[in-house]
């Protein structure tokens, strides 16, 4: 029988298009998550700009009603799954391999599969805006509205097929993460001295991997009800629309520390080190993480309170709710107690470190308000709500990434982020995000719903819409600024030492930016402070081995991107044609046969 | 299906081979994919209003308006406006589909074994009569839905067929895979290379995939078949 068979060989050069097409290197890998997250992360801003051009005045018509629906779901599915996650999954896949002190990731192609599958479902979803119409009923997508009778055209199918797509992809990176974080530790790394970061993402890991198959049940169901005639979810058939809050919650739940944890995995790295002092109580942090990891399983039914729930759901889950407050303000008062009688250096990413402890801890408390079913009741489905999940995810999730970008931009890049520009982009983000999310609060006690296109004059709503309108331009023009600050650091020459900042993590150990094996030589780990320990205990870095050491790299490989290729094609033929779907599988097997048989060594 | 890196060739933190862990850690995730569909299919069975149900079961006249004309042949009236309908499952023959899974997964013991002891011969056979076991299943489910399509019950019939096509049709798409799966390591042992030197390693994870399936299907086959209404 077949006695060879050929595999695509890879490119030679480490260099154009196809060398980053097929790279399986974690940190280009990371560099393309960061970046593409980034530009879904504009692409969110501008659809949120339109709604608050929409929303500014009284009876205003930018948009229409249709488009302003389809902004209001897409602007929360692109910042939730295409910008927020994906620049958390940037930092993951440069910095995890670097911190645990190894060469790589478990698995490079299936991170690169990781990657090309995001990339896929990002451009699936986001076309739909051409190809008829955007997903416009909200990211929860509540039945039946989803319905082919309520929602005839392809908007859903998009939403349905391109989150099935993102969802394999987080599942693959999950995966790859979860085992490199065991597995792959430097010697002397043990658990209890793992950076706070990498404790996060392992914790991320953990619940993307029991989260993603409820959410995946939900959408099957309701690609079923759509297109195989069944009926799940709507009640005409006799399914149950609350099927599908359930399923949602179960996931959408964790999705939120899915969303914050990687913030507070970064916080934890930088604000020891403007510091200058070890974090107070690690392993308070890292157990509470662990705490809120678990409850946040025990809590999705707070999303439904208004569905009729029993008065003893009711008390259970309020309690739950209530409950996970209390790892969060440990944390608080853990990052406040690391900051104490240290000597601080107030850089860029110091600043945005504290905002983040400040931003979150008002999104913090107004989640703590809704805890209660009474009160919540009150609040659903106004803009308290949207004030309280923006101060969370961009007071807190995207205040802690560009904490994180300013700190790590040495180590990627070799180069630095102006101060100067960062201090004008941090002082208009931090008074824009007040200037727009605050008030929301006072428009939610006044009564304004959450979802409606425009309002009229004389309820008490005028002012505080165009202030948050104000505020969000300022957010638009600090993000200038920002571009700005990046475009300038990358003209320079790379003149950044291996550890600018005086850190304690091991990515800090090798160049900026590491070579492509990361580590000439793998490090040695003494202490939970690694380099400050040997510092202070006067072990001298490892003497580099002579420059004539081959360091073995597996060769870069076409068949992740070709995998993905066949998901999209799989993912679309429910849409178009089955006839592509079956197309899809071919190409899936046929991957997957050059994937097992490539040579790796 | 080598996954090699840079660092393989050390040993791990745990001592644990990274592809295990991740099959582990994957099949961790399944649990909780069936478990979902298994939950949605439990909510349905308690509120079944219309026939075909998976038991027998006494209903009025009113749940008979507007079933399918196959649903309502298995529907006798027992007076007092009262009909009793015969459920739709076969236990016997499922019986039979699931002690054929069964088998299927000591005929896996036995490959891996001979995997392990580089009795090559003996693996290659092994596999075979699992592939073809697993073949035989998918038979088996192939007359189940056939037979229960001929009796009214299908993905619109009402809510015990969509969840109980979606559990066991999703079921029966990770057995097929399986088989494929199982397929192309058969194939690709008859290399001059055969498996490598990793062969034994091979069919272990094969191993480990195929008797997590079979397990899913020993805890379907007792709430779905075994469990009375
Ligand atoms: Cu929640």
């Amino acid at each position: 029988m077949a006695t060879a068979v050929e595999t695509l060989a890879p490119p030679a050069t480490q260099s154009g298009i196809w060398s980053w097409i097929t790279t399986i290197d974690h940190k280009r890998i990371g560099a393309l998550y960061a970046i593409t997250g980034f530009i879904f992360f504009l692409v969110g801003g501008v659809e949120a700009l339109l709604i608050r051009a929409q929303l500014a005045v009284p009876n205003g018509d930018v948009i229409d009603p249709e488009l302003f629906n389809q902004l209001f779901g897409v602007h929360a599915l692109t910042m939730i799954f295409l910008a927020v996650m994906p620049m958390g999954a940037g930092f993951f896949n440069y910095m995890i391999p670097l911190m645990i002190g190894a060469r790589d990731v478990a698995f490079p192609r299936l991170n690169a599969l990781s990657y090309w599958i995001f990339l896929g479902g990002a451009l699936l979803l986001t076309s739909s805006f051409i190809f008829g119409g955007a997903p416009d009923a909200g990211w929860f997508a509540y039945a039946p509205l989803t319905s082919e009778q309520f929602s005839p055209g392809r908007n859903m199918d998009f939403y349905v097929l391109g989150i099935l797509m993102l969802g394999v992809s987080s599942m693959a990176a999950a995966l790859n993460f979860a085992v490199t974080i065991i597995n792959m530790r430097a010697p002397g790394m043990s658990l209890l001295r793992m950076p706070v970061f990498v404790w996060m993402t392992l914790i991320i890991s953990a619940l993307l991997i029991l989260a993603l198959p409820p959410l995946t049940v939900a959408l099957l169901q309701l690609l079923f009800d759509r297109h195989y005639e069944t009926s799940f979810l709507s009640p005409g058939g006799g399914g149950d629309p609350l099927l599908w809050q359930h399923l949602f919650w179960v996931f959408g739940h964790p999705e939120v520390y899915i969303l914050i944890l990687p913030a507070m995995g970064i916080v934890s790295e930088t604000l020891p080190v403007f510091s200058r002092k070890p974090l107070f109580g690690y392993s308070a942090i890292v157990f509470s993480g662990m705490a809120i990891a678990f409850l946040g399983w025990a809590v999705w039914s707070h999303h439904m309170y208004t569905t009729g729930l029993g008065p003893v759901q009711k008390s259970i889950f309020a309690g739950t709710t209530m409950t996970i407050g209390v790892p969060t303000g440990i944390k608080i008062f853990n990052w406040l107690a690391t900051m104490y009688g240290g000597s601080i250096r107030f850089t860029t990413s110091m600043y945005f470190a504290v905002a983040f402890i400040a931003l979150f801890t008002i999104g913090g408390i107004s989640g703590v308000m809704h805890a209660s079913p009474p009160i919540d009741t009150q609040q659903q489905d106004t803009y308290w709500i949207v004030a309280h999940i923006h101060y969370v995810l961009v007071g807190g999730a995207l205040m802690g990434i560009f904490s994180g970008i300013y700190y790590w931009f040495p180590k990627m890049t070799g180069r630095f982020l102006g101060e100067g520009l960062g201090q004008v982009h941090f002082w208009l983000m931090f008074i824009g995000i007040n200037l727009t999310f605050f008030p929301m609060h006072f428009l939610g006690t006044a009564g304004m719903p959450r979802r409606i296109y425009t309002y009229d004059s004389g309820m008490g709503w005028d002012f505080w819409n165009m202030v948050a309108t104000i505020g969000a331009l300022v957010i638009g023009v600090s993000l200038l600024v920002f571009i700005a600050n990046f475009f300038r650091a990358m003209g320079q020459k790379p003149t950044a030492p291996n550890n600018p900042w005086d850190a304690a993590t091991l990515e800090w150990a090798t160049t900026s930016p590491p070579p492509e094996h990361d580590f000439d030589l793998i490090p040695i780990v003494r202490g939970r402070d690694p380099l400050w320990f040997d510092r202070d205990h006067g072990h001298a870095p490892a003497a580099a081995p002579d420059s004539a050491v081959h360091i073995h790299l597996p060769p870069p490989s076409y068949y992740p991107m070709m995998m993905a290729v066949g998901v999209l094609l799989l993912a679309v033929g429910p849409m178009t044609h089955l006839v592509l779907t079956a197309f899809g599988a071919v190409v899936i097997a046929y991957s997957v046969w050059g994937w097992a048989l490539e040579p790796t060594d | 299906m080598a996954q090699a890196s840079a660092v393989e060739h050390h040993p791990t933190s745990t001592g644990t081979d990274n592809r295990k862990l991740l099959w582990w850690i994957f099949l961790g995730s399944e649990c909780l994919f069936f478990g979902s569909l298994l939950a949605t299919y439990l909510i349905f069975k308690g509120s079944l209003a219309i026939p075909p149900f998976p038991t027998d079961r006494i209903v009025d006249a009113a749940a008979l308006v507007g079933v399918s004309d196959a649903a309502r042949e298995a529907c006798h009236s027992i007076g007092n406006n009262l009909f009793e309908c015969e459920g739709i499952l076969d236990v016997p023959v499922t019986s039979q589909s699931t002690f054929v899974l069964l088998m299927s997964s000591v005929t896996m013991v036995l490959a891996v074994y001979g995997a392990q002891n580089n009795r090559l011969k003996m693996m290659k056979l092994w596999l075979l009569a699992t592939m073809l076991l697993g073949l035989a299943f998918l038979g088996y489910q192939v007359f189940e839905f056939t037979t229960f399509g001929n009796e009214g019950l299908n993905l619109s019939s009402n809510q015990f067929g969509a969840s109980f096509f979606m559990l066991t049709g999703f079921h029966g798409t990770h057995v097929a895979v399986g088989v494929l799966y199982l397929g192309s390591l058969l194939f690709a042992s008859f290399r001059r290379s055969g498996l490598g030197p990793e062969a034994g390693f091979h069919i272990e994870s094969a191993g480990l995939y195929w008797h997590f399936v079979d397990v899913v299907w020993i805890v379907l086959f007792t709430v779905l078949y075994l469990i009375p209404a």
